[in-house]
């Protein structure tokens, strides 16, 4: 039974990762219409800047804002320059571009800072907390990390039901040329959109990386794990991708616990088999008929 | 320009003038050249350029060095992969990020039968086609429900998940060492390397025609039709999920194809060689050469097999470490594709083509343009899109 | 309409039958049934001489300087090169410079298939100095051995590289069932009665490290053998599961076998969950520098390095911190000139070491530099080779395993300090471990300088 709790608790606390992942996803499909593959890449960039800070003593706080903010930066700067020439024309012409900055991201990391693993520190202890007499896989560090998925998670739905930004965000994504008639300057819609998935995945690189040592290919796993989240719940809605990361966290730890480790992944390609097989557009997102 | 009027030359086709005594003798002209075409048919037409461009590679091959065969036959069958991914991807428009993972299938279906049994080489080869095409229809099954990013999702993860089943069943698949499959025998004095080519090569070609009369039979056709308007297609009465089931076990067995060869050149298979790099990496090669086009999967290949050679050997002209050397190429190699994909989106066949068709207008003098249209893949239909 | 359908299915089916009908007469021309060869047999080495010239030596290496595989062992290679030059620098050996070509195949396989043929048909190596990995040399073994290329030295504990049929090929680190049976040994006889974990990752390195394990310690105090893949998806999921099912199952001493990201993981995994068993770690995955970096940040800075205290592992270097060995201070100023920047750690040790071996097998050959007479240098002399290697070499013409030993050491102050507790123990695959009495080798005078 305690195995189990481990287990679970173990899958929820890599879950929240994967959701914080997808969730970045999501809001640049939202956005873009764009599958960004180097999604992890730039959140291990941030994550790396963040690190040089500490390693110059700033505090960690303050480091964890400037990666934050370099995400910001860094979205923007890639849409705005890379993705824009390729958002319309062949689908798969943005798919190439953004697995050549992938490619290119982690060579200038390796390059920048050296392949070797470093450790990124947790502000909160990682050592599990006291429940009855049992200790639990679940610290106060994994609480800070649940409390600011969360957090995101309510800021980006008040950002875009309840707010006007979030209003011509979802015009400019949806009928681009009707919100430029009305006035709304659909390309910094655009650029605001990656942006602002640029934040969310540094924010998830700075959560794992305490747990998984960083190295220039650290987010590869992360972000597979993290397009699965949100492929499962559904590309265009934010809440899908955070139950997709969960399911996916835990399955993932039962698998891996219970039938070994070397079929994990296995594990998730039978998942995501089976569920796409039954929602083929993904769990939350809403289908509406085709008329023909 | 009237015949009759030119001096000299009869019409009928015996020139009077000095000089020549026999009727019936024309004297050369090369004008004749510039009017050459490939045969319509598209079978003969495919053939002659196999037969033509095959013996041109022999040629080549014969001549370059070991190593430069041995890059030759990775170009081949990298080219076949290729190949076959744009055949379900170009012309079918199904984004798959998995074609490493039937690369797989191929190989180990082929390197079974290499090291278990007594099969000559082209049978075990064709073992590994036959498994990877009946892998391709598994899938493909599953596959045809989806579109855009939910497919290239269940294809990534088949990407990352099938290359755990040799490592699971290590008794049969030999786990983590891996088949050791004997290389090619010359015969005679051939060096390795180059029969070795010249092999790949052969099994290319063939499966090149084929792939090429596939693409335009009625079946090629049915594949761009559900590629371009799915509900017209279901209209004229193509079954879309049947076409998109039989795209994805061609292109299988093509990867099929490619892995055997892989595991010839390569000497062994073993699971560490078919991450998702490989997947991702034919991908690119696909949209650099020119999606859609079987001429565009040699340039894809060439550019997957030479770039990063040649972005180390620049490094390590710079004189850095060999770590560092080595990340310079990769950020080249990525800058690379960002850059080509940004400047020619066709690819480079497509670019090729357009240069082609505007050189060979100006040649000819004539206004008529002779577009051959290059294929691209349609924006997949939004479903399930509303404003909330 | 129908008629023409025909008449092109006909044509159609012809030419297909004609393509099958060239199909098959191109496949029988090639004789090719590719059995396995069944005698392995030693010939005269081909092209005996190539990369040796009046006044160079050129070798080369595949090693992963990128990718999963790269934190650590990128750093081998570059530290062997560093010693070249250093050699280089004091006249070569018999007036030949060596000439070390280091290609990235990224822990790829199929990368180290091209890489490999790319050194020998095309830089025309002489040997191939220490290919690192177990999967990737598998991969190039038998091409090496057709050509005729050394393979010295490899870069791995696998017990495939003492094989008959592989006539030049040579490891040099223990092989990881001798070092698993000298570690057993010591769980046995100073942990005895206590209940045993197994952490191992899922393929020839853990799986013969277990085979030496199994040989000493009794299956019935075994209560848990956990596993795991190093690839970069399962160590992102971290090794949380593995650890509670050992913690589960009551074990008191976790014996890994691990790359040291996994180290780090499950300790960091097990300190999450109040998992303290006693850790005896395999050579592969302990060396300090690596792992106290890593576990520095853990928790707020706090508790972190100390996790390894306690931390029992075996050497077959000398201690790093031992400024008064002789070995340490010459190659610490042979990194310091020829390779700054580079960190002192257990890789960079090893590849130092690994070149004065080399070197010392070119010495031995000769003058007159042929390959044979390289592989014969080590077969008859390779036994007496001066080296920092805490066990001398076993070489022969029957064995071509380098070091067969190790010693026990126990970690404290943060691993800052090693301490040796048991003599210099020495066993092969299947036989009893015994001490090793011979006296450690020394270095020339002023080595390093």
């Amino acid at each position: 039974m305690e195995r189990f709790v481990d287990l679970t608790l173990n899958g929820v606390t890599y879950g929240m990762i994967y959701a914080v992942v997808g969730l970045s996803l999501v809001l640049i499909w939202r956005a873009t219409r764009v599958l960004n593959f180097a999604q992890g890449a730039m959140a291990m960039l941030t994550t790396y800047i963040g690190a040089t800070l500490i390693e110059h003593h700033a505090s960690y706080w303050a480091a964890v804002a400037v990666a934050l903010a370099s995400g910001f930066v860094l979205g923007g700067l890639i849409e705005r320059v890379v993705v824009r020439p390729v958002e319309t024309g062949p689908v798969l012409n943005p798919v190439i571009v953004t697995l050549g900055m992938l490619v290119a991201l982690e060579a200038l990391a390796g390059i920048i800072w050296g392949g070797g693993l470093r450790s990124f520190p947790a502000y909160f202890s990682q050592v599990g907390v006291v429940v009855g007499k049992h200790r639990v896989a679940f610290s106060h560090f994994d609480i800070y990390v649940l409390a600011s998925i969360v957090t995101v998670l309510v800021l980006l739905v008040v950002l875009f039901r309840f707010t006007p930004l979030g209003l011509r965000m979802r015009a400019s994504a949806f009928a681009p040329e009707v919100a430029r008639l009305l006035g709304v300057r659909v390309g910094r819609m655009l650029t605001l959109g990656w942006a602002l998935a640029g934040v969310v995945g540094a924010l998830a690189g700075v959560l794992v990386a305490p747990k998984l040592l960083l190295s220039p290919t650290f987010m590869d796993a992360v972000f597979i794990y993290g397009f699965t989240a949100a492929v499962i719940g559904g590309l265009e809605s934010p809440l899908g991708a955070v139950v997709g990361g969960l399911g996916t966290g835990l399955a993932l730890s039962y698998v891996g616990g219970y039938l070994g480790s070397t079929l994990e992944a296995l594990g998730a390609l039978a998942i995501l088999m089976v569920v796409l097989m039954i929602r083929p557009q993904g769990v939350f997102t809403r289908v509406t008929s085709r008329q023909v | 320009m009237d015949v009759a009027t030119v001096p000299g030359v009869d019409p009928h086709g015996a020139p009077r003038g000095p000089g020549t005594s026999r009727p019936g003798l024309v004297p050369p002209s090369w004008g004749w050249v510039w009017k050459l075409r490939l045969p319509r048919q598209p079978m003969l037409r495919h053939l002659v350029l196999a037969l033509g461009g095959g013996a041109v590679l022999f040629g080549v091959t014969s001549v370059i060095s070991s190593y430069d065969d041995y890059q030759v036959a990775q170009i081949g069958f990298t080219a076949v992969a290729i190949a076959g991914l744009s055949l379900l991807t170009g012309a079918n428009g199904q984004i798959s990020l998995g074609q490493g993972a039937f690369i797989m299938v191929g190989a180990y279906g082929a390197g079974l039968m290499l090291v278990h049994t007594t099969l000559p080489v082209f049978l075990a080869l064709f073992v590994g086609v036959v498994v990877s095409a009946a892998a391709g229809v598994l899938i493909g099954l599953p596959a045809s429900r989806l579109r855009g990013p939910y497919l290239a999702g269940m294809t990534l993860a088949l990407a990352i998940g099938l290359p755990a089943l040799p490592l699971k069943f290590s008794k049969t698949f030999a786990g983590e060492q891996g088949l050791s499959i004997n290389p090619l025998q010359p015969p005679g004095t051939v060096d390795p390397q180059r029969w070795l080519a010249w092999y790949v090569l052969a099994a290319v070609l063939i499966a090149l025609v084929l792939l090429g009369n596939l693409m335009r039979s009625r079946y090629g056709r049915a594949f761009r039709a559900v590629r371009d308007d799915e509900v017209a297609a279901a209209l004229s009465g193509i079954s879309v999920a049947r076409t998109q089931v039989l795209a994805f076990a061609v292109s299988a067995g093509a990867a099929g194809l490619a892995g055997g060869l892989r595991g010839l050149a390569t000497g062994g298979v073993v699971p560490d060689a078919f991450s998702v790099a490989l997947s991702i990496s034919l991908l690119a090669g696909m949209v650099l050469g020119g999606t859609g086009s079987l001429l565009g999967a040699w340039w894809g290949a060439a550019i997957l097999v030479y770039a990063p050679q040649w972005a180390t050997s620049v490094a390590s002209s710079l004189h850095l470490r060999p770590g560092q050397g080595s990340n310079l190429a990769l950020l080249f190699y990525g800058v690379v594709l960002v850059v080509v994909v940004l400047l020619v989106p066709q690819g480079v066949q497509g670019g090729l083509r357009q240069l082609a068709a505007s050189t060979g207008r100006r040649l000819r003098g004539d206004g008529a343009v002779r577009s051959e249209g290059v294929s691209t893949v349609k924006p997949t239909l939004r479903e399930g899109e509303e404003l909330p | 309409m129908s008629k023409m359908k025909t008449s092109g299915h006909r044509r159609t089916a012809g030419t297909i039958a004609v393509l099958c009908a060239a199909a098959v007469v191109v496949a029988a021309c090639s004789s090719s049934t590719n059995n396995a060869s069944t005698s392995p047999t030693v010939r005269a080495l081909p092209n005996n001489t190539q990369g040796v010239t009046s006044n160079s030596i050129t070798i080369g290496a595949t090693a992963p300087l990128t990718g999963p595989a790269a934190p650590g062992y990128s750093e081998i290679s570059p530290a062997s090169n560093a010693y070249f030059k250093y050699v280089n620098a004091h006249g070569g050996v018999f007036g030949r410079q060596i000439n070390f070509t280091v290609y990235d195949d990224g822990y790829d396989p199929s990368k180290t298939a091209t890489l490999t043929r790319q050194l020998v048909l095309q830089n025309n190596i002489f040997a191939d100095f220490g290919p690192l990995g177990t999967p990737t040399v598998l991969q190039v073994k038998d091409f090496l051995k057709t050509e005729g290329v050394p393979a010295l030295f490899v870069e791995s504990g696998c017990n495939c590289w003492n094989d008959p049929a592989l006539p030049y090929t040579f490891g040099w680190q223990p092989p990881y069932t001798v070092e698993g049976k000298i570690l057993g040994q010591y769980v046995t006889q100073h942990l005895s009665g206590q209940k045993v974990g197994y952490l191992y990752q899922d393929d020839e390195f853990g799986q013969d490290g277990v085979k030496g394990l199994d040989q000493q310690i009794t299956g019935s105090n075994v209560v848990g053998r956990q596993t795991y893949t190093a690839t970069p998806q399962a160590l992102a999921a971290g090794l949380g599961s593995q650890m509670s099912a050992l913690k589960a199952a009551g074990a008191q001493v976790v014996v890994m076998y691990t790359i040291p990201a996994a180290t780090v993981l499950a300790m960091l995994a097990a300190a999450t969950i109040g998992f303290h068993p006693q850790w005896v770690i395999s050579s592969v995955g302990a060396d300090t520098p690596t792992l106290t970096g890593l576990l520095a940040a853990f928790s707020h800075g706090a508790a972190g390095a100390t996790l390894l205290n306690g931390v029992i592992s075996n050497a077959y270097l000398p201690l790093l911190t031992d400024s008064s060995n002789p070995w340490v201070v010459g190659f610490k100023k042979i990194l310091a000139q020829y390779d700054p920047g580079a960190p002192w750690d257990g890789n960079t040790e090893t590849g130092l070491a690994e070149a004065y071996t080399f070197v010392e097998a070119l010495q031995a050959a000769g003058r007159n530099l042929t390959r044979s007479a390289l592989v014969q240098a080590i077969e008859q002399h390779g036994k007496t080779f001066a080296s920092p290697g805490l066990v001398p070499f076993t070489f022969s013409s029957s064995n071509h395993f380098g070091m067969q030993g190790s010693e026990i050491v126990q970690k404290e102050d943060g691993g800052l300090t090693n301490n040796v507790v048991s003599p210099r123990l020495v066993s092969t695959l299947t036989g009893p471990i015994s001490t090793e009495s011979s006296p450690v080798s020394t270095p020339p005078a002023n080595f390093g300088s």
